[in-house]
C-alpha cells in the first residue's frame, strides 16, 4: 500500500459499508448481479418535480466494496439531472476500466476511496455494480418521457 | 541432496522439509513475506521447471515432427521424451498420453469426440461437486446431442452419496465423469469403488485429476479409469499444458478432436485421414517447451516424495481447521474423512472477498469466490467462500500465521 491515503480510503469504504445511509428494502425491481462473487443489488431512482434526482436507494448483498459503492453512488447523484447523473456515472466507470486517470475521482466526493480499487480488476466489478444498476434505472426512467412525445 | 517428505512423519518434521524446499522457488526470493495458500488455483514453480523451459529455448528451439534439420529433430526428441516420462509418471503408455492445454481442454476433448457418439436416451453421471470444467462441457453436449445429465448429490459432510450413485447408474449410462478431489471441499473421493461399480455396469469413467496430480501419484492402470485429465500448472509446472490419458481402446474408437497439422496422416481436397495415436488428438504446434517444463515438474514432485507430500498437505489442512474452528462466525465447508490440503470456509457477517482482502494485507494469499463450482456453493447455501489450499513450500508457521490473522478478521471487518 504505497498510497499515503490508503488508510483513509479504507475508512471511508468501511464507514459506508457498516453504516449505509441509502440502504433500504426495495420491492419489485430486478437485481443486477455479479455472478463471479454472488454480489447482487438493485437501485431505485426517483425524480422530483423539477426533473432532478430526488431520491436514491439500494438493497442487496455483497462485499464491502460493492455495498459501500452503492451508498456513495446514491449520495453523489442526488440533485443531478438524469443526464448529469449518467455522465457522472460513465466517468466513474471509465476510471474503473482504466480509460481515465484515477485522479479524476478527486472531484467525486467519497468515491475517491475507490482509487485503489481501480487497480484491482476483480474488485473493479464489485465497485461498478451499483453504478451499472443505476444506468439501467436511468434508462428505464427515460422511457416514459420519450413515449409522451408520440 | 534434496530433502524429502516422509510418510507418517510428524507434521513438524515435514514442515522443516517444506521450509527447506521453499528455497527452490525463486518467487519467494522476490516476495519473502508471501504466504501462498492458493495452491489449488495454481502452484508456484521451482527453479528446475523454469530452467528446463529456458534450456529448451536456449538449446533446442524448433518446431516438432517432420523436421529434417537436426535442431528440429532435437526439439522432437525433447518433446517425445517429455511424453514418455509423463506416461511413466502415470503408469501409461506414450500413445495413450495426449498433451493438451490443460484439464479443461482434456475434458472438452472427450466431450467433443466420445460425446458426439451419444444421443437422446443416453445418460452421463456427474456430481454436484464438479468444477465447471467437468460440468459445462457436458451441459454443452446435452444441448447439442440431447444427452441427459445425472448428478450424484453431495452430503453436508461434503461426500458423494454413493447409494444414490448406485441408483443413478443404469443401462442408459454412457459415462461417469467425476473429480478425484473436490477443489472446494478437499474431499478425496472413493474413486476405486466408483470405477469398479461403473465398470461392473460396462460404463467408462473419466477422472478429473486436476487437484489429485499435485498430491498423489497417479497410476492409471491401478485406477482402471478410461480417461484421466490433469494440468501442468497445478503440479508446479508451466501454464498452458496438460494431459489427457485415455485407454487405447477408447481413443481408437473416438473421432479426432481439432483439425489441423499433425493430427492427419494424409490430406486430399476431398478429405483427410487421421493420424495414429497420440497425434490424432494433437492438432497444430503443441506446447513444446511447456511439455518439457511439465516433465521437469513431475520429476521434481517424485523427487520430494509425492505421496508423502499429499499426506503432509492433508495434515496442514487438519492443523488449519483445528485452529480456525473455534473462531466466532467461522464455518468450514465439509468434514470429509479423507481430505486433501484444501479448506473452504466462510466468516459470518463478512463477504469472502473482504476476508481474502484482509488476509492479503498480511501477505496471505487465499482465494475467494465460488471457486468455479457454482452448483456446489448453492448446495451449501452460500454465494462465495474463502479457500486456503496448501502446497509443498507451506510450513506449520504459515498455517499458524493464517489462523492468527483470521482470528482478528471478524472484528476488523
Amino acid at each position: 500500500m504505497s498510497d499515503p491515503f490508503a488508510a483513509v480510503y479504507e475508512e471511508i469504504i468501511h464507514e459506508h459499508y457498516k453504516r449505509p445511509k441509502y440502504r433500504r428494502i426495495l420491492d419489485s425491481l430486478p437485481y443486477v448481479e455479479n455472478p463471479s462473487c454472488g454480489d447482487r443489488l438493485r437501485v431505485s431512482i426517483t425524480l422530483g418535480s423539477d426533473g432532478r434526482i430526488a431520491e436514491v436507494a439500494f438493497d442487496g448483498s455483497g462485499c464491502s466494496i460493492s455495498m459501500s459503492s452503492a451508498d456513495i453512488l446514491a449520495e453523489n447523484i442526488i440533485g443531478k439531472t438524469p443526464d448529469e447523473a449518467r455522465q457522472y456515472i460513465e466517468t466513474f466507470l471509465a476510471v474503473l476500466r482504466g480509460e481515465l486517470d484515477v485522479d479524476k475521482l478527486d472531484a467525486f466526493g467519497d468515491a475517491v476511496a475507490f482509487k485503489g480499487v481501480a487497480r484491482l480488476p476483480v474488485r473493479v466489478k464489485c465497485a461498478a455494480l451499483a453504478w451499472r444498476a443505476a444506468l439501467t434505472r436511468l434508462d428505464a426512467l427515460e422511457m416514459p418521457l420519450t413515449d409522451t412525445t408520440s | 541432496m534434496r530433502p524429502q517428505f516422509v510418510m507418517h512423519a510428524s507434521v513438524e518434521e515435514n514442515s522443516s522439509v517444506a521450509g527447506a524446499l521453499k528455497g527452490e522457488f525463486p518467487l519467494f526470493d522476490e516476495q519473502p513475506e508471501l504466504i501462498y495458500l492458493d495452491n489449488a488455483a495454481t502452484a508456484q514453480k521451482p527453479l528446475s521447471v523454469l530452467d528446463a523451459e529456458r534450456d529448451f529455448y536456449l538449446k533446442s528451439c524448433a518446431n516438432v515432427h517432420r523436421a529434417i534439420h537436426s535442431i528440429g529433430e532435437e526439439a522432437t526428441a525433447r518433446y517425445e521424451e517429455a511424453r514418455r516420462r509423463m506416461a511413466r509418471f502415470i503408469g501409461a503408455r506414450p500413445e495413450e498420453t495426449i498433451f493438451t492445454h490443460g484439464t479443461t481442454e482434456s475434458i472438452n476433448l472427450v466431450a467433443r469426440t466420445y460425446g458426439e457418439t451419444l444421443g437422446p436416451g443416453d445418460e452421463i453421471i456427474l456430481s454436484v461437486m464438479e468444477h465447471h470444467a467437468n460440468m459445462v462441457p457436458w451441459q454443452q453436449l446435452a444441448e447439442r446431442r440431447g444427452v441427459a445429465l445425472k448428478f450424484i448429490p453431495v452430503s453436508e459432510e461434503g461426500e458423494l452419496d454413493m447409494a444414490e450413485y448406485g441408483r443413478l447408474l443404469s443401462s442408459k449410462t454412457r459415462l461417469v465423469a467425476l473429480t478425484m478431489i473436490s477443489n472446494v471441499l478437499g474431499t478425496i473421493n472413493p474413486v476405486d469403488s466408483i470405477v469398479e461399480t461403473a465398470h461392473a455396469a460396462g460404463v467408462p469413467v473419466l477422472l478429473d485429476a486436476a487437484q489429485a496430480a499435485p498430491s498423489m501419484s497417479l497410476d492409471v492402470k491401478a485406477l482402471r479409469a478410461d480417461f484421466v485429465a490433469f494440468s501442468g500448472h497445478k503440479m508446479y509446472g508451466p501454464f498452458g499444458i496438460g494431459i489427457l490419458y485415455g485407454t487405447e481402446r477408447m481413443l481408437d474408437a473416438m473421432p479426432p478432436f481439432m483439425g489441423g497439422g499433425d493430427m492427419i496422416s494424409e490430406v486430399r481436397l476431398e478429405g483427410f485421414s487421421a493420424n495414429e495415436l497420440p497425434y490424432k488428438f494433437e492438432a497444430g504446434t503443441p506446447a513444446i517447451s511447456q511439455a518439457v517444463g511439465m516433465e521437469a515438474a513431475a520429476d521434481w514432485l517424485f523427487g520430494v516424495g509425492l505421496d508423502a507430500l499429499g499426506e503432509y498437505e492433508s495434515a496442514l489442512a487438519g492443523r488449519f481447521m483445528e485452529g480456525i474452528k473455534g473462531i466466532p462466525g467461522i464455518r468450514i465447508l465439509g468434514s470429509a474423512a479423507r481430505r486433501a490440503g484444501i479448506v473452504a470456509f466462510t466468516l459470518e457477517g463478512a463477504h469472502a472477498h473482504d476476508v481474502a482482502a484482509y488476509l492479503d494485507r498480511y501477505h496471505i494469499a487465499v482465494r475467494a469466490g465460488h471457486h468455479c463450482a457454482h452448483p456446489l456453493a448453492r448446495r451449501f447455501g452460500i454465494t462465495s467462500s474463502a479457500r486456503a489450499s496448501f502446497g509443498t513450500y507451506n510450513t506449520c508457521k504459515d498455517v499458524d500465521t493464517a489462523i492468527r490473522v483470521l482470528s482478528r478478521a471478524g472484528e476488523a471487518l
